[in-house]
């Protein structure tokens, strides 16, 4: 029997349960799927087979002694290589941390694990999670499956290509300013941020830490829904972890209609510098909320517009301080360790051959934001536009439940058009930023094509701890897509051959 | 005012990045083309906008004081680049004298 790898996570779940399939097919069936696509891809940064193989089987036989398990127990899944993981190296897509593995799990690792997921391998990102196309990896880039000429997103690239390409159902990623959404959109799969503090932190190797949120990558609201489900909640090792229920997420995503919503469309995400076709597409889906009985209004919020320059403050300013822990004396590369030099000079060799040019470049614009003379003009002043754009938030959710705009301006760009222009590679994480600036829930869903067949998104915006919002209108505006097409967005790139 | 690459060689050194005559040259510019873009920030909150710390307003998080598990000795080891004696073994933090 040959699973059919273009099913969503719930329906193969479902499949399991009912006993028409086992975990060791479709785990099998996703890992020789990884073996043919990633030479083309290089989604994958590790994939272990046999260990992939015997947690399902695992699974397999827990199932089979009539064990009661979870609802996405035996499913393969991929995990973004900064989440540390005890059986596999975790990278963070650099040099840095080459072939080094972790002496414990990340929180959301030990729950994937505990809720029976089978997890195949770790993903490609930019170094860090720096980065918005994967291109910064020390390990090359990842392709974009729709077209491999393409970025597929970044940071998260890896992750939402993974779940793209039909390697596996589900992935985790990490989103500090769009690593889970813009790779979402650019992929035409779903890509959720949780409200800040919602899915723990601990164990992901931390970039800008006021910003850095944990959330799925999947190819329905149903089946993102289901995998926040299983790794968000309360824990005690995050300092920031909020103490509440998760909520009733796939019950959302379930939705019939959005009668009695009211949507913003957020007037400062749009017009000028946003592809013609990424306005259409828009403009359609909201359309579609608009007939599924959804209130639309236009909503003003005038600080959005410094949420870019004031996180590239704030973000280096944090990563600076947060990357100072690699310095080649606990773990991690060590560089010009001949017995000659001093501690220091060996830090300062190692964090040159360790680092790549965008994590040089951040750390040194973080050290001088932070320096005595600038702290006030620069931090400072960023923090304050924080408030600010949390104001415009406060205000807009007075008038309504959700907010909508483009996920990113354009659609994947080409692999190296933007590496030597950072500004302009900045600019594709514009409409995502404000989220994480105020902390709010946020996610992006597949809105179509554009004329070129490259996928569009749209991105949800809910008040914090209302992330139920999101997957109403995502699970909404899917189906009435789907009904549309004929089918999901995703069938189509099913019936593309990918080749590099 | 810009950034030249003197500064640069003086923010990696602080930054322990041993950083090459070439790269602070290059990076020189790059630094002061994001600089202008992010100046904006300074000109649009006013003295009486407070900093925002967090991203959720939280209290200060306590446990219990309860001794709970940790890394082993040989776990906290595991990944080091060298160790004796089951201590990491780092190059010479002090001068020779």
């Amino acid at each position: 029997m040959t699973p059919n790898l273009t099913a969503s996570a719930a329906e193969l779940a479902r499949l399991m349960a009912a006993g028409e399939l086992t975990s060791e097919v479709l785990t099998r069936s996703c890992l020789a799927r990884i073996e043919q696509l990633n030479p083309a891809l290089n989604v994958f940064l590790s994939v272990d087979a046999e260990s992939a193989l015997a947690q399902a089987r695992d699974i397999d036989a827990r199932r089979a002694a009539g064990e009661k398990l979870g609802p996405l127990a035996g499913i393969p899944i991929g995990v973004k290589d900064n989440f540390c993981t005890t059986d596999f190296p975790t990278t963070c897509g650099s040099r840095m941390l080459q072939g080094w593995t972790p002496p414990y799990d990340s929180t959301v690792v030990g729950k994937l694990r505990a809720a029976g997921l089978v997890i195949v391998g770790k993903t490609n990102m930019d170094e860090f999670a720096m980065g918005s196309s994967t291109e910064t990896s020390f390990y090359g880039p990842t392709r974009n499956p729709w077209d491999t000429e393409r970025i597929p997103g970044g940071s998260g690239g890896g992750s939402a290509a993974a779940v793209a390409s039909f390697m596996v159902p589900l992935a985790v990623g990490s989103d500090t300013g769009g690593s889970i959404r813009q790779p979402g959109s650019v992929t035409g799969t779903v890509g959720v941020k949780p409200t800040y503090g919602g899915v723990s932190r601990y164990g992901l190797v931390a970039m800008a830490s006021s910003l850095d949120q944990p959330g799925p990558c999947a190819r329905t609201a149903l089946d993102a829904a289901m995998l926040q489900e299983i790794i968000g909640g309360y824990d005690r090792h995050d300092s920031a972890s909020i103490d509440q229920p998760v909520g009733d997420l796939t019950g959302a995503a379930s939705a019939a209609d959005l009668s009695g919503l009211r949507v913003g469309v957020v007037t400062e995400l749009g017009g000028e510098g946003y592809e013609p076709d990424v306005l259409a597409r828009f403009d359609e889906a909201v359309d579609l909320l608009r007939a599924a009985g959804a209130e639309v209004v236009e909503v003003s919020c005038p600080s959005f517009r410094y949420a870019l320059p004031a996180y590239y403050l704030i973000q280096p300013a944090e990563l600076s301080s947060n990357l100072a822990r690699f310095d080649g004396m606990r773990y991690g590369h060590r560089a010009g360790d001949d017995g000659t030099r001093s501690a220091e000079e060996v830090m300062n060799l190692t964090r040159d051959e360790g680092f790549g040019k965008e994590a040089k470049r951040r750390i040194i614009i973080g050290t001088y934001a932070l320096s005595a003379g600038y702290y006030d003009a620069y931090y400072g002043s960023a923090q304050k536009v924080r408030t600010l754009i949390q104001q415009d938030f406060d205000r807009a959710f007075e008038a309504v439940d959700v907010l909508v705009s483009p996920t990113t301006p354009t659609v994947a760009f080409k692999i190296g058009e933007r590496m030597a222009d950072p500004m302009s590679m900045y600019m594709a994480d514009l409409c995502t930023i404000p989220s994480n600036m105020a902390g709010n829930a946020s996610a992006s869903f597949p809105a179509g094509l554009s004329e070129d067949g490259l996928p569009v998104g749209l991105q949800v915006m809910a008040p914090p701890m209302a992330d139920e919002r999101l997957y109403r209108v995502g699970g909404v505006l899917e189906r009435a897509l789907e009904q549309q097409w004929g089918a999901p967005l995703l069938a189509r790139l099913a019936e593309k051959e990918i080749s590099a | 005012m810009g950034i030249t690459a003197d500064d640069v060689a003086r923010l990696g050194a602080l930054a322990r990045i041993r950083l090459t005559e070439q790269e602070c040259h290059d990076l020189a510019p790059e630094l002061n083309v994001i600089l202008e873009s992010v100046r904006s920030v300074s000109e649009v909150a006013g003295p009486d906008v407070p900093m925002a710390t967090h991203a959720i307003p939280m209290a200060n998080v306590f446990r219990d004081d309860v001794v709970t598990g940790s890394l082993t000795q040989e776990q906290a080891l595991s990944g080091a680049p060298d160790q004796e004696d089951g201590r990491f073994r780092v190059p010479q933090i002090l001068g020779e004298e």
